[in-house]
């Protein structure tokens, strides 16, 4: 069979997530409408002796949130977490999952916290990922991505593929990770920690500001199963390495350029076909301006871009899920979220930073992500029409 | 609609992938191919895998500052390109997994963070508390510019490399794959890599990948 000439359309539906703005979609897109934002000033004195800002998640109402739902054993913050996000999905497609359904996570470094107890188990990806999807009723062994800050996004592109291949129907796809002292002391080791709340492309940007989230959303073939909610059609997608640095983007952006030209070339269309950009918008200086390089080269300096780090901070594997989640569900009100924290031209190339909410039809809607070990994917999704749906 | 597929998957097209070839890490041993290549006498995975680097003259004077699994990656990982005697393809891409991550740099640098007042993270360490780490390490030595990705799984798990693999070839996202199994904890090691290409090689199958781990 050509897979290339026959494609098998893929779409993806039934978004949601659980942030410190809140426990569902609705309730997110309602404070982000209300100008609130996730990230807030904290004091730790195990993590820093000074306050600081990230995007924590209030772990007594997500105990409350959690027992209205019926999951019966012990779970971590994080499990809960991936629980809550995905809870809808389990209620709406319940009978799909023993239908070729597999099952995909993406987190970097999950239980964390559990390295340093004495029995260690909850630490390895596979463990939490099991408790999870057998919780869920999914009987199918874990996939568990472990690629740095492209995860969340990157794990919607495999299960793309999977389905293209005929492998599988459909996927749930669960992203999720903690605000931890292993990754924020981490940071502030290589002094990349903001001193204010993180301000996507601005001149005065100075680091990244951490938060923690779960998302989840649901990948199938079968188009008559995304009636429920929105429905994107993943139209094309690419991950290229850098090949560059470990831990610093590409000067040039090649990796990124490439990702979003061939993620163009795969469905043909041309960069003004694009309505918007969901970008990384780490907020350091070298992200930002590499995404300025590559997102230049591939003629997209036209089109509107928005990181929502600003709004729920860096939320690392969940991070590419959570923003496609936030970024389709605008988009099917045909509107594009604001990129908080931009103020004044901080790139040597310009952009066209969408700083508040704005009308507009959106029809195609490119997600990009990049991370450490030189990762890099670009995503296009292209909205369903009603008369097709 | 028509697309044109680009000249590298016209045999993809028409051919299925096989092992064309694989490269293992084991129990003080170096295979490549199946044949014995090196024996350590070494106890400790360090010594072991500093010796499999010098005897096979990998000449990477970053290895030294990499954390076990990177090492581990880059020795198997360098010795299979190398012993290829072909031009690398620019376009493989590399499929890696294993079970427990990274998880010897996550416990040095936990260590590190968890002595109380005046404790710091070391950046040397923490750079490398990610296991696709190891993708960008041999993205770097070989220029490859490709798609790569990595898993976790409970344990080796051939019918996902197989699937996705082929999907990445059949979908024209490459025109073949570096795939593998590389795990490491303290003195517990274990790697093998395959590259499978449309090509004559041994047949992809579960059995088989099972067989030469």
């Amino acid at each position: 069979m050509n897979l290339l000439q026959n494609k098998i359309p893929v779409y993806v539906t039934n978004g949601n997530c659980v942030t410190p703005l809140g426990f569902n979609l609705v309730n997110n897109l309602q404070e982000i409408k209300n100008g609130q934002v996730a990230i807030d000033k904290i004091t730790d004195e195990s993590l820093q002796s000074e306050s600081f800002y990230g995007a924590v998640i209030d772990k007594i109402k997500l105990k409350i949130a959690f027992s209205k739902l019926n999951y019966k054993g012990e779970f971590s913050t994080l499990e809960m977490m991936m629980l809550l996000a995905v809870d809808e999905i389990v209620v709406t497609y319940k009978e799909q999952f023993i239908d070729k359904c597999g099952i995909i996570f993406s987190s970097t470094k999950g239980n964390i916290n559990a390295l340093s107890t004495e029995d260690n188990t909850a630490y390895f990806l596979h463990h939490l990922a099991k408790k999870v999807s057998t919780a869920i009723g999914i009987k199918t062994e874990p996939i568990v991505l472990s690629n740095a800050c492209v995860s969340g996004i990157m794990a919607i592109s495999v299960a793309k593929r999977l389905i293209q291949t005929g492998v599988y129907n459909h996927f749930v796809v669960i992203g999720g990770d903690l605000f931890s002292k292993f990754v924020f002391s981490g940071f502030q080791s290589f002094q990349a920690i903001s001193a204010q709340p993180c301000k996507p492309y601005d001149k005065t940007r100075d680091g990244i500001t951490l938060g923690e989230a779960s998302a989840a959303i649901f990948v199938t073939k079968n188009k008559a199963l995304t009636e429920s909610s929105f429905c994107y059609e993943i139209i094309g997608d690419s991950s290229i390495n850098d090949a560059n640095h470990i831990s610093g983007p590409s000067r040039t952006g090649e990796g990124l350029f490439q990702s979003v030209n061939n993620a163009m070339k795969e469905v043909n269309i041309e960069s003004s076909a694009i309505d918007c950009i969901s970008s990384h918008g780490t907020a350091t200086n070298f992200n930002d301006e590499m995404e300025a390089q590559a997102f230049n080269r591939a003629a997209l300096e036209n089109t509107p871009v928005f990181s929502l780090k600003a709004c729920f901070g860096h939320t690392l594997g969940a991070a590419g899920l959570l923003e496609t989640v936030i970024s389709l569900a605008f988009a099917d009100e045909n509107l594009i979220p604001p990129s908080l924290g931009y103020n004044e031209d901080g790139l040597t190339l310009p952009l066209n930073i969408n700083n508040e909410i704005q009308e507009k039809e959106v029809n195609i809607v490119l997600k990009t992500a990049s991370g450490f070990g030189g990762s890099n994917t670009a995503v296009l999704f292209k909205k369903c029409t009603t008369d097709e749906k | 609609m028509e697309v044109t597929p680009p000249f590298f998957l016209k045999n993809a097209l028409q051919m299925k992938n096989n092992i064309i070839h694989y490269c293992n890490i084991k129990n003080n041993e170096v295979y490549l191919d199946g044949k014995k290549l090196y024996t350590g006498a070494e106890e400790d995975f360090l010594s072991f895998i500093k010796g499999v680097y010098k005897s096979f003259g990998l000449d990477y004077p970053k290895f030294y500052k990499m954390d076990t699994l990177c090492k581990l990656a880059i020795a198997s990982s360098s010795i299979l390109l190398n012993g290829i005697n072909k031009e690398i393809d620019p376009n493989m891409a590399i499929l890696l997994s294993n079970r427990s991550a990274c998880i010897d740099v996550d416990i040095k640098h936990q260590e590190s963070i968890s002595q109380g007042e005046g404790s710091y993270a070391s950046p040397a360490n923490f750079v490398y508390t990610l296991p696709n780490i190891a993708l960008g390490e041999i993205s770097i030595k070989y220029k490859l510019r490709s798609e790569n990705s990595f898993f976790i799984f409970e344990g080796f798990n051939p019918e996902f490399l197989i699937e996705y693999g082929n999907s990445l070839t059949q979908l024209g996202k490459s025109s073949s794959v570096l795939c593998g199994w590389v795990e490491v904890i303290e003195n517990e090691y274990n790697a093998f890599m395959f590259i499978i290409k449309p090509e004559k090689g041994i047949e992809l199958t579960k059995e088989n990948l099972e067989k030469l781990i």
